[in-house]
C-alpha cells in the first residue's frame, strides 16, 4: 500500500473522514506556506494539496486567485515548491504530499524531469485541474515509471460511465469530487442533491471519493463526507493564512 | 471531429467543462449534416451580414509601390464591421439548437464583442461580454456599441487586464453557468471543438475569395496574407487555399516594439509550446511556464496564444509566420487611408504592412491576396494618441 491507501485505511479505522488541505504555496511567502502546513498538520490534517501557482486560473475562484497572484509576485516556483517537501517529508514521513496545479506548469518544467524530482523529493501524487481523462495519458506516461499517482477530478457534470472511466486505473490514487459547477471557494450553501451525488459516485469506484469546493470547516467537512471517504478545505485556510501574514 | 493538430490543441479544460464540450460536439456535428442549418446560415449572412464581401483591388497602393498586385478581401463591410460576425452568427444558431439562452463572449478590441452582442439581440438571447479593462479604455467606442445593443459588459482588471485575462473569466462563468449559458469563442482558439468549428464558419472567407480571385484574374492568389492575433480571420483566409500549393499563406503577427524588445504579442515567432485555454500551442511565456503580459498597440492582436492549427501549420511550414511592429502597421493604416480610402483596423494593418513590404519584390502579375479583416473606426483615437507619442498603454 502507498501512503495515500495506508491514510485511508487508517482513518477508516479510527471511524473518521479524511481531512484534505489546499494551501497556494508561496503566500503570503514561501516560508509561511509551509509553517502553515505544519500548522495544519497539527490540526489533525491528513492529506496535504500544495498549490502551484499559475498565472492563468481559470478553475479558482477570487481568493484562491488572488494568493496566486501573491505567491507569483514573490517569484515562488514550482522548483522551489518541490524542493520544500523534502523538509516536509523527512519531518511527516506518512502524510501523503499532492502537487496541486495547473498543466501549463508542469509542461513547461518538463513532464519527466518533474515527475523524477516530485518522486524524489517524497510527493506522492499530482492534481492538475486542467488536464481532463483525454488528455492525461501524455503526464501518466512519466508519472507511473517514477512511482507517482494522478489525483484525478469528477463534477457535478460527469455523468457515470464517465465516472468511470475517470477512475480506472487509478485505484491507488483517490477521487476528488466537485460539489459545484463553478469555481473554487466558499459558498452560502452547498446543494441539496450532494449527498445522493456522493453516494452514487461512491457507488460507481474502486477508490476513496473526498469532496471538495465550497467547504468551510472541518465540521461541514466531516457532515459531507458521511456520504464519502474525506473532504477538502481550502479557500477558508488560504484565507485565514493570508490574513495572518 | 478533429480535436488535434498534430501534437496541438486538445481539451485542457476543468472536467466540469467536458461534458459541455462533448455537447457541443455533438450539436456541432448534427448541425453540419443538417441542411437546414446550412440554410439559415447562408440566409443570413447574405441578408443580413451582406455577403458576399467584395474583392477590391488596392491600384493607387499597388502602383505606388511599383510591384505586385495588392487586393483586398473586404470583411471591413461585414454589417458591425468585421468578419467576427461570420462566426457569431454560426455559433448563435448552434447556441438556439441547443435550447442555450445566454451568450457569453470574451473580446479584446471589441468586435467580436459587438458581434456577439449584435446576433444575441438578433435571436432575443441575453448577453454577458467579458474584456480587459486597459481594452475597455482604449476601444471605448465598441464598449458603447454592445451596451446599445443590450449586452452587458464586465470590464475584467486582472492580470495584465487584456484579452487574455477576458478569456480566463469567461471560462469561469461557463463553468458555473452552463446548464443556460453558451460560450461564443471569437478565434480558432480554445478546447475542441472550437478551433475547427471557428474556422469552418470563417472559411467563407477563403473560399469567396478564392472564387472572386479566378474570375476577377483568372488565377489564384500567389500569396495569401492575414494578421494573427488568436488568427480566426487568417484561419479562414487560408482555409480556401489549404490544397492550393501554389499559394503562399502568410499569417502576420504583432511585432509591437519589435521581437528584441520583448514587448510583442507573436506566440509563433517569439514562444514556445505550453497550453492555456483549452489548447496546447504555442504561447508567450516565463522559463517556468507563467504566461507572460503582451503588448501591441492593436487590442485585437494582444493575445498570447494562437490557434492551435496555426502552430501546425507553422511547424509543417505550409504557412510562413512574420512580425509587423507598431510603427509598421501606423504606416500601413496610413498608405491605405490616403491611396485606397479605406480605414482598416488597426490589426489589419498588420496584413496591409506585410504586403506594403512584400509588393515590390514581386513582379506586376503577382497577386497579393490581403485579409481586410475590419474597419478602423474604433481605432481613431488610438492612432491619433501613437501618433502624439503617447502610446496606449
Amino acid at each position: 500500500m502507498n501512503r495515500i491507501q495506508k491514510t485511508f485505511a487508517r482513518c477508516k479505522a479510527e471511524g473518521k473522514a479524511a481531512y484534505v488541505a489546499y494551501l497556494t504555496m508561496g503566500a503570503p511567502t514561501l516560508e509561511k506556506s509551509f509553517a502553515a502546513a505544519e500548522t495544519l498538520l497539527g490540526e489533525g490534517v491528513d492529506i496535504l494539496e500544495l498549490g502551484v501557482p499559475f498565472s492563468d486560473p481559470v478553475a479558482d475562484g477570487a481568493v484562491i486567485r488572488a494568493a496566486a497572484n501573491r505567491a507569483l509576485a514573490n517569484g515562488v516556483t514550482l522548483a522551489d515548491v518541490l524542493a520544500g517537501v523534502s523538509g516536509l517529508r523527512a519531518r511527516h514521513p506518512d502524510t501523503p504530499v499532492v502537487i496541486f496545479t495547473y498543466y501549463n506548469i508542469l509542461y513547461s518544467y518538463g513532464l519527466k524531469r518533474f515527475a523524477d524530482e516530485a518522486a524524489q523529493r517524497g510527493v506522492d501524487a499530482v492534481l492538475v485541474v486542467d488536464l481532463p481523462l483525454e488528455e492525461r495519458g501524455e503526464l501518466l506516461d512519466v508519472l507511473r515509471p517514477a512511482g507517482l499517482t494522478l489525483v484525478p477530478l469528477v463534477a457535478p457534470t460527469t455523468g457515470p460511465a464517465r465516472v468511470r472511466a475517470i477512475a480506472e486505473g487509478l485505484e491507488d490514487s483517490f477521487l476528488y469530487a466537485v460539489t459545484v459547477k463553478g469555481t473554487t471557494g466558499q459558498r452560502a450553501s452547498l446543494p441539496p442533491e450532494l449527498a445522493s451525488r456522493l453516494t452514487e459516485i461512491k457507488r460507481l469506484v474502486n477508490l476513496p471519493v473526498v469532496a471538495g469546493f465550497g467547504i468551510r470547516t472541518p465540521e461541514e467537512g466531516a457532515a459531507v463526507a458521511s456520504h464519502c471517504d474525506g473532504f477538502v478545505i481550502g479557500s477558508a485556510l488560504v484565507e485565514r493564512f493570508m490574513k495572518d501574514a | 471531429m478533429k480535436t488535434h493538430y498534430g501534437i496541438y490543441g486538445g481539451q485542457y479544460v476543468a472536467e466540469t467543462l467536458m461534458t459541455p464540450l462533448h455537447e457541443l460536439e455533438k450539436a456541432y456535428a448534427d448541425a453540419k449534416r443538417d441542411p437546414a442549418f446550412k440554410a439559415e446560415m447562408d440566409d443570413i449572412l447574405v441578408h443580413y451580414v451582406g455577403r458576399e464581401s467584395p474583392l477590391t483591388y488596392a491600384r493607387r497602393l499597388s502602383e505606388h509601390l511599383g510591384g505586385a498586385r495588392i487586393v483586398l478581401k473586404r470583411e471591413d463591410l461585414n454589417h458591425t464591421g468585421a468578419h467576427k460576425v461570420n462566426n457569431t452568427v454560426g455559433q448563435a444558431l448552434l447556441a438556439r439548437r441547443m435550447g442555450k439562452t445566454r451568450l457569453i463572449a470574451e473580446t479584446g478590441a471589441g468586435m467580436h464583442g459587438v458581434a456577439t452582442a449584435t446576433v444575441a439581440a438578433l435571436f432575443g438571447m441575453e448577453c454577458e461580454v467579458f474584456m480587459g479593462a486597459i481594452d475597455v479604455a482604449r476601444q471605448s467606442p465598441n464598449v458603447a456599441r454592445m451596451k446599445m445593443l443590450g449586452a452587458k459588459v464586465h470590464a475584467v482588471s486582472e492580470g495584465s487586464a487584456t484579452l487574455k485575462d477576458a478569456m480566463n473569466e469567461a471560462i469561469r462563468d461557463w463553468t458555473a453557468n452552463c446548464d443556460d449559458t453558451f460560450y461564443v469563442i471569437g478565434t480558432v482558439a480554445g478546447p475542441a471543438p472550437y478551433p475547427e468549428m471557428v474556422r469552418d464558419f470563417q472559411s467563407v472567407i477563403g473560399k469567396e475569395a478564392r472564387r472572386q480571385c479566378l474570375k476577377a484574374y483568372g488565377k489564384l492568389p500567389d500569396q495569401a496574407i492575414a494578421c494573427v492575433g488568436g488568427g480566426s480571420n487568417a484561419m479562414g483566409l487560408f482555409a480556401g487555399f489549404l490544397e492550393d500549393p501554389s499559394v503562399t499563406l502568410v499569417g502576420v503577427e504583432a511585432g509591437g516594439k519589435g521581437l528584441a524588445t520583448g514587448e510583442h504579442a507573436a506566440s509563433i515567432c517569439g514562444g514556445r509550446v505550453g497550453v492555456l485555454h483549452g489548447s496546447k500551442t504555442y504561447l508567450l511565456q516565463t522559463p517556468s511556464g507563467q504566461i507572460i503580459d503582451t503588448y501591441s498597440v492593436s487590442a485585437g492582436l494582444d493575445y498570447p496564444g494562437v490557434g492551435p492549427e496555426h502552430a501546425y501549420l507553422a511547424d509543417t511550414g505550409r504557412a510562413t509566420y512574420t512580425t509587423i511592429n507598431d510603427d509598421e502597421a501606423i504606416a500601413a493604416f496610413d498608405a491605405l487611408c490616403r491611396f485606397e480610402g479605406i480605414i482598416p483596423a488597426l490589426e489589419s494593418s498588420h496584413a496591409v504592412a506585410e504586403a506594403i513590404k512584400r509588393a515590390p519584390t514581386l513582379p506586376k502579375e503577382a497577386i497579393l491576396l490581403v485579409n481586410l479583416s475590419g474597419r478602423g473606426d474604433k481605432d481613431m483615437e488610438n492612432v491619433e494618441r501613437w501618433k502624439s507619442g503617447r502610446v496606449g498603454r
